[in-house]
């Protein structure tokens, strides 16, 4: 595999792959000493031109326990503006010798753009509100992890939320119903991208008529710019009818699992503390960010088996 | 001295015959067989088509001339078969003062190469805030007005603008869109665009001002033209109102006529075009409106960009392809015309609605100005970048075979492209 910049281009295959070899990511991350010499001479550059905490380190994370060199190129705010040459920046740090660059941008489609002017694979880290293919990996080995299972088939996600504006969703979408997942999507209508009886989700604006039968209940983060587009009445209204509250917790089966790709809204679409869910799976997320992002870079940049 | 245009099939205004021109200066002295000049245009196997008009090229000068100047696109559109340019408003400065379109006008008639027509702007500056002088542009040869680029949004400035065009009998040309519905948009409104995460370009957004418009035409009476019409709802719109007989007129795009909202799955800029590339359905309806007359003419919107800028993200990329050159072929690669109705919607319509009949959409007759170009329609050619006239290269037809390749142009009796290739 060269790139991974969506779940449709890496495949089920390459989903397969990737999350059996997150596994053994996860193993090295229990040691003592967690690093392996397995990148050793790699170089991974750091590219984000929109803010990251979570994403950012846990790439650069999984880059020194692979024993790979990196680069963070911080692009100030002012260097983002309209008329910058993403061209130039690339070929710039291509000149330096680089193997793989993990590129946010809050523009759509920059991880095709970049991989133009380079020889190096490209991570895409997250592209405006299209792709997000690491978190997806993550999502999908937390929940196998979770359920015990690597089959997914017959299992109920709900995703819940902002789902026009999401890049999680998006990619939680192929990658869940890649796996064999009954997904089905929960908002407003302004917050459901039109247009969309291609793919494979039902659609739902009432959660409380979806709770009873929902195996993983994914909880998106509502920006409070979203009221400010009219796309919401009230951020108050928003979270009576799509918030998680103490009572929608209870209506869950016993079962059924939380998730949140985070950062969360507190207030809005999460009422109730994480740690008062029974079933949350938020932590789990974060830590296994640092074992998938170890098995997509050592995917993408190591010709060898590891040892 | 003579030129006889020789061997070719003249396209008249009811059908095609196999005459020569003859050609003394600048203009037609006789149609008939076997004549002979002091030189010979080879037509052999060509038809001979009254020169196109295009009513919608973006020339760039003044204010971006490391993109195009009114020689290279004047270049450009010789090579494309053209003896005359509607120049857009858009530049800047805008065309809002009578100094900027003798500037543009001036810079045409140096290059020498066809008749550059300057539209002017609806209103000042093209910020639809104020009206742009009318009257004084009018006065000084301006028939065509518009705001292109954007599309005028205030009802109550527009129906002003209208009662001025009608009392001076000029022609208003919209870009239609309501901005409100279009912010941020970078495609269609479409499953692609919901795949992607892009906010989408709704039909909705032109084809509320196309009827606004035809609204405002029937109130006052003034002339109103469609420019780059796009949606399948629009076309409808468009040929109730003609059947109604309000006085409006439309165009399509040679793009929008042979490229689909899907391309821009690619994330390459260069699909990036305002009004966005739509769906298979909406250009089978500009296809029968070009072909039931329901759209007058074909216009370029030709658009020149630097390679820098359509090398930035697909948001922040300028919507715009160039055109001028690979017009005819593209139009006849998507379209089944016969040599008279592309006589009409390249030529003879536009110059209608530019009100230039004077030299330009002749019916090859004798007395008409020599404005011509022979095509060979059933050539093949392949787009190379390399070879355009134009100073950007920002076509999305590399590569393509295209059908009908335009041979020779004559703008008023000189020969500005021979066997392809531009003379001067």
């Amino acid at each position: 595999m060269k790139h991974l910049r969506s779940i449709s281009e890496l495949g089920a295959d390459g989903l397969s792959r990737i999350l059996k070899l997150t596994e053994s990511m996860a193993e090295i991350n229990t040691r003592a000493v967690p690093k392996v010499p397995a990148l050793r001479g790699k170089t991974v550059v750091s590219l984000f031109f929109e803010d990251s905490t979570r994403t950012r380190l846990s790439f650069e994370t999984a880059a020194k326990r692979l024993s790979a060199e990196t680069m963070n190129f911080s692009v100030s705010t002012s260097s983002v503006n309209k008329g910058e040459s993403l061209r130039d920046t690339i070929e710039t740090i291509t000149d330096m010798g680089v193997d793989a660059f993990v590129v946010r941008h809050k523009s759509v489609g920059v991880p095709w753009q970049i991989s133009q002017w380079t020889n190096a694979s490209i991570v895409n880290a997250g592209d405006g509100a299209h792709q997000h293919p690491t978190q997806a990996l993550v999502d999908c080995f937390t929940v196998r992890e979770a359920l015990g299972r690597q089959d997914l088939s017959g299992l109920n996600l709900t995703i819940v939320g902002d789902i026009k504006h999401s890049r999680v969703a998006r990619s939680n979408i192929q990658a869940f119903s890649l796996l064999g997942a009954n997904i089905t999507l929960v908002a407003p209508p302004t917050l459901l991208p039109l247009n969309i009886e291609h793919w494979p989700v039902k659609v739902s604006n009432d959660l409380d008529a979806v709770l009873a039968s929902t195996d993983v209940l994914y909880m998106l983060r509502l920006q409070s710019e979203r009221m400010a587009q009219g796309l919401v009445p009230s951020l108050h209204e928003y979270s009576t009818r799509y918030g998680l509250d103490e009572k929608r917790v209870v209506a869950l089966q016993s079962s059924a699992v939380v998730m949140h790709p985070g950062p969360m809204n507190r207030g809005v679409e999460m009422l109730i503390d994480p740690s008062d869910i029974p079933n949350s799976l938020i932590h789990r997320q974060v830590t296994n960010g640092v074992s998938v992002r170890m098995a997509v870079l050592f995917d993408l940049l190591s010709a060898e088996e590891l040892s | 001295m003579t030129i006889v245009v020789k061997g070719g099939s003249v396209v008249g205004v009811s059908g095609v015959e196999k005459v020569d021109v003859l050609v003394d200066n600048d203009i037609i002295v006789k149609v008939g067989k076997n004549l002979t000049g002091d030189i010979a245009l080879d037509a052999t196997g060509c038809h001979i088509f009254p020169g196109f008009v295009d009513l919608h090229a973006h020339l760039r000068e003044p204010g971006r001339e490391d993109t195009e100047t009114i020689e290279t696109a004047s270049r450009a559109g010789a090579k494309g078969g053209y003896t005359a340019l509607i120049a857009m408003p858009n530049t800047n400065p805008a065309h809002d003062s009578v100094t900027v379109i003798e500037f543009v006008r001036e810079q045409g008639r140096k290059a020498g190469l066809l008749d550059v027509f300057p539209s002017g702007c609806i209103t000042m500056g093209r910020q639809g805030e104020a009206l742009a002088p009318l009257a004084e542009l009018s006065a000084a040869g301006v028939r065509i007005f518009t705001d292109d680029g954007s599309g005028v949004q205030d009802p109550v400035l527009m129906g002003r603008a209208m009662q001025y065009a009608k009392s001076l009998g000029i022609t208003m040309a919209q870009h239609c869109e309501v901005s409100a519905l279009t912010q941020g948009a970078v495609m269609n409104e479409c499953g692609c665009s919901s795949d992607m995460g892009v906010p989408g370009w709704p039909a909705i957004a032109e084809e509320m001002m196309v009827q606004r418009d035809i609204e405002m035409s029937r109130i006052t009476g003034a002339s109103v033209h469609f420019l780059h019409l796009s949606t399948a709802r629009s076309v409808e719109l468009v040929r109730a109102a003609k059947s109604e007989g309000l006085n409006v007129t439309a165009e399509v795009t040679p793009h929008h006529l042979s490229l689909t909202q899907e391309l821009l799955t690619t994330f390459d800029p260069i699909y990036k075009v305002n009004p966005p590339l739509r769906s298979m359905t909406d250009i089978k309806a500009l296809k029968s409106g070009l072909l039931d007359g329901t759209i007058d003419a074909v216009a370029t919107d030709h658009a020149p960009h630097a390679r820098r800028d359509k090398e930035l993200s697909l948001d922040q990329a300028p919507p715009g392809m160039i055109g001028l050159e690979t017009a005819l072929g593209v139009v006849l690669s998507a379209v089944d015309l016969d040599p008279v109705q592309i006589a009409a919607v390249m030529s003879r319509n536009p110059a209608r609605i530019a009100q230039i009949t004077d030299n330009h959409g002749c019916n090859i007759e004798v007395g008409d100005t020599a404005n011509l170009c022979v095509v060979d329609l059933d050539a093949m050619w392949q787009v190379n970048p390399a070879k355009l006239a134009s100073k950007s290269k920002n076509t999305p037809f590399v590569g393509r075979q295209l059908r009908g390749m335009v041979r020779s142009t004559m703008y008023r009796g000189q020969i500005t492209v021979q066997d392809g290739e531009a003379q001067k």
